[in-house]
């Protein structure tokens, strides 16, 4: 089972849901805590299931109360450990999907996608938001690159794999694909 | 052991220190203080060509009256930047000056690694998560794989820069900074302001107009409080994603606006949080400073960096991840 909490939030298994609370921080005002903590586990859940709309697997939203999505257990294991080019071909049509819709993940990891029946899930919208341009999408995208290019060593076909799929389902793939990699030279950590 | 002299003049303050491996051995700064308004860029660069070599002379003074020879001198240090381009400059000339008439190389130090390094070694401190906040400035930066990485900053003004500009807006002298501290102390209510964090960055521009509005139908005292409260949250946020991320156990601020009592606070409870420890230098250590800049370039020096004078220009946007950390090795990195 894979279940992993962040700097914001804790992530549970309860009657057979994925439960993801986002707990309070001291050193904020409570009123600004609160409309934060609510703030995000509303977008986190609207993101989730826009995304689905948009043809990207996500978990279903069972329920969300005001820090707390409950949310389908995906029975799945995490990409980084299955990881091919067929699965990274998939995963670049997934990623134009997203960003056709008009979603930046904003975390993109191997570790955030889950492998299930032939399918990609992608989960912890933690991060997510609302943006259409061309370096938002870039920066997405440099993210997982790096997370390949720590992580497997034959990177270079995996991204290939990746670009193909990503340019099936966006049009302005090459453009984004092209920003990835001014983003790379500027050498920032995003 | 090694002595470095270095000069930091990215802004308003000019400042020059030697030091060794031990400690600071001698220190002069001189301060551009505007008569009215914020920093006037040519107008601080024309205050440090004025007192730059007066600076220089007094400093080498105090260091010969404490029974050092100038011959001990190894290398000179200037900061090359990020910072006003005209201020850079003017230090940079004198730097050069400097090296060539002792005929001893010159190091070029990253203004923002030069704060991360003088708290390395004023703080115990060894591997950690910095929030760096000044004027100019404000980013989250950490060791990674040679170099020292950007995990968060700011999309638009440095956080010192919004409080100024706010500050002006109502009216107090420059610099705002602690006055809004001041008034947000007697504050007695919170006022519903933007919080922008986008993924690991964040954004203040939005935030100061916003505190600007609110002035009209608020206490100065309560819209001082509330812009602080949510400036300074969106940091610690960034800065806890961090070290979640990293896997770091350690937090050390930096920067002129790492005075503020409140953000130390908010750090402090984060970090306890956490279980990550915390970790402030004194004062003197924090602003810009001569001593930064000459530590950070003994460091560069130790490790066999040095700058030719020929390509010595100035980098009024250099980003610290472009430098080669060369005097920390893998074996020193904790992951």
């Amino acid at each position: 089972m894979y279940l992993q909490s962040g700097a914001e939030a804790v992530v549970s298994l309860k009657d057979g849901y994925i439960i993801k609370d986002r707990i309070p921080k001291r050193y904020r005002v409570a009123e600004l805590d609160e409309r934060i903590r609510k703030e995000r586990t509303r977008a986190e859940a609207r993101l989730m299931s826009d995304a689905r709309r948009c043809g990207v697997p996500t978990p279903i939203i069972h329920d969300i109360y005001d820090f707390t999505i409950e949310m389908e257990y995906i029975d799945g294991k995490p990409v980084k450990y299955v990881i091919d080019e067929t699965m990274c071909k998939l995963m670049g049509k997934l990623i134009g999907r997203l960003h056709s819709g008009g979603i930046i993940h904003g975390d993109l990891t191997t570790s955030n996608m889950l492998y299930s029946g032939d399918r990609i899930y992608l989960i912890d919208f933690g991060l997510a938001y609302v943006d259409g341009s061309v370096e938002s999408r870039g920066v997405d995208i440099h993210v997982l690159f790096q997370t390949l290019e720590s992580t497997h060593s034959d990177h270079e076909e995996l991204i290939k794999a990746f670009s193909r799929g990503y340019r099936i389902t966006l049009d302005m793939a090459d453009e984004v694909l092209d920003r990835v990699k001014e983003i790379e030279k500027r050498g920032r950590y995003a | 052991m090694t002595t470095v002299l270095g000069i930091e003049g990215t802004a308003w303050n000019l400042s020059a220190a030697i030091v060794d491996e031990d400690d600071v051995i001698a220190e002069v700064t001189e301060t551009y203080r505007p008569k009215t308004g914020g920093i006037h860029p040519r107008e601080a660069a024309q205050h440090h060509a004025l007192h730059a070599s007066n600076v220089i002379e007094r400093l080498l003074k105090e260091y010969r009256d404490k029974g050092h020879s100038p011959e001990n001198i190894d290398a000179i240090a200037f900061s090359q930047g990020p910072g006003l381009g005209a201020c850079l400059r003017t230090v940079a000339t004198s730097a050069r000056a400097l090296a060539l008439s002792l005929d001893i190389p010159l190091v070029g130090v990253n203004h923002c690694i030069g704060h991360v390094e003088i708290g390395r070694w004023k703080t115990p401190a060894v591997n950690p998560v910095v929030l760096y906040v000044s004027g100019g400035n404000s980013q989250v930066l950490a060791h990674r794989a040679g170099k020292y990485r950007i995990f968060g900053e700011t999309l638009d003004i440095g956080i010192g820069n919004a409080l100024d500009k706010f500050a002006r807006g109502a009216g107090l002298t420059h610099p705002g900074g602690p006055k809004v501290e001041e008034y947000a102390r007697k504050a007695t209510n919170y006022v519903k302001m933007p919080y922008v964090v986008k993924g690991m960055d964040f954004s203040f521009s939005g935030l100061s107009t916003a505190a600007t509005d609110a002035l009209k139908d608020n206490s100065l005292e309560d819209v001082c409080y509330s812009f602080q409260e949510n400036a300074f949250a969106m940091l610690v946020e960034v800065t806890e994603r961090a070290l979640a991320h990293t896997g770091k156990s350690e937090v050390l601020l930096a920067g002129g606006v790492g005075a503020n009592m409140r953000l130390r606070e908010m750090l402090d409870l984060m970090c306890e949080d956490r279980g990550a420890s915390f970790y402030v230098p004194e004062k003197r250590f924090m602003g810009d400073n001569g001593a930064m800049i000459a530590y950070t370039g003994l460091l560069m020096f130790n490790s066999g960096t040095t700058l030719p004078i020929e390509s010595s220009h100035v980098d009024p946007s250099f980003r610290p991840d472009t430098v080669d950390v060369t005097w920390i090795t893998d074996e020193q990195e904790v992951l």
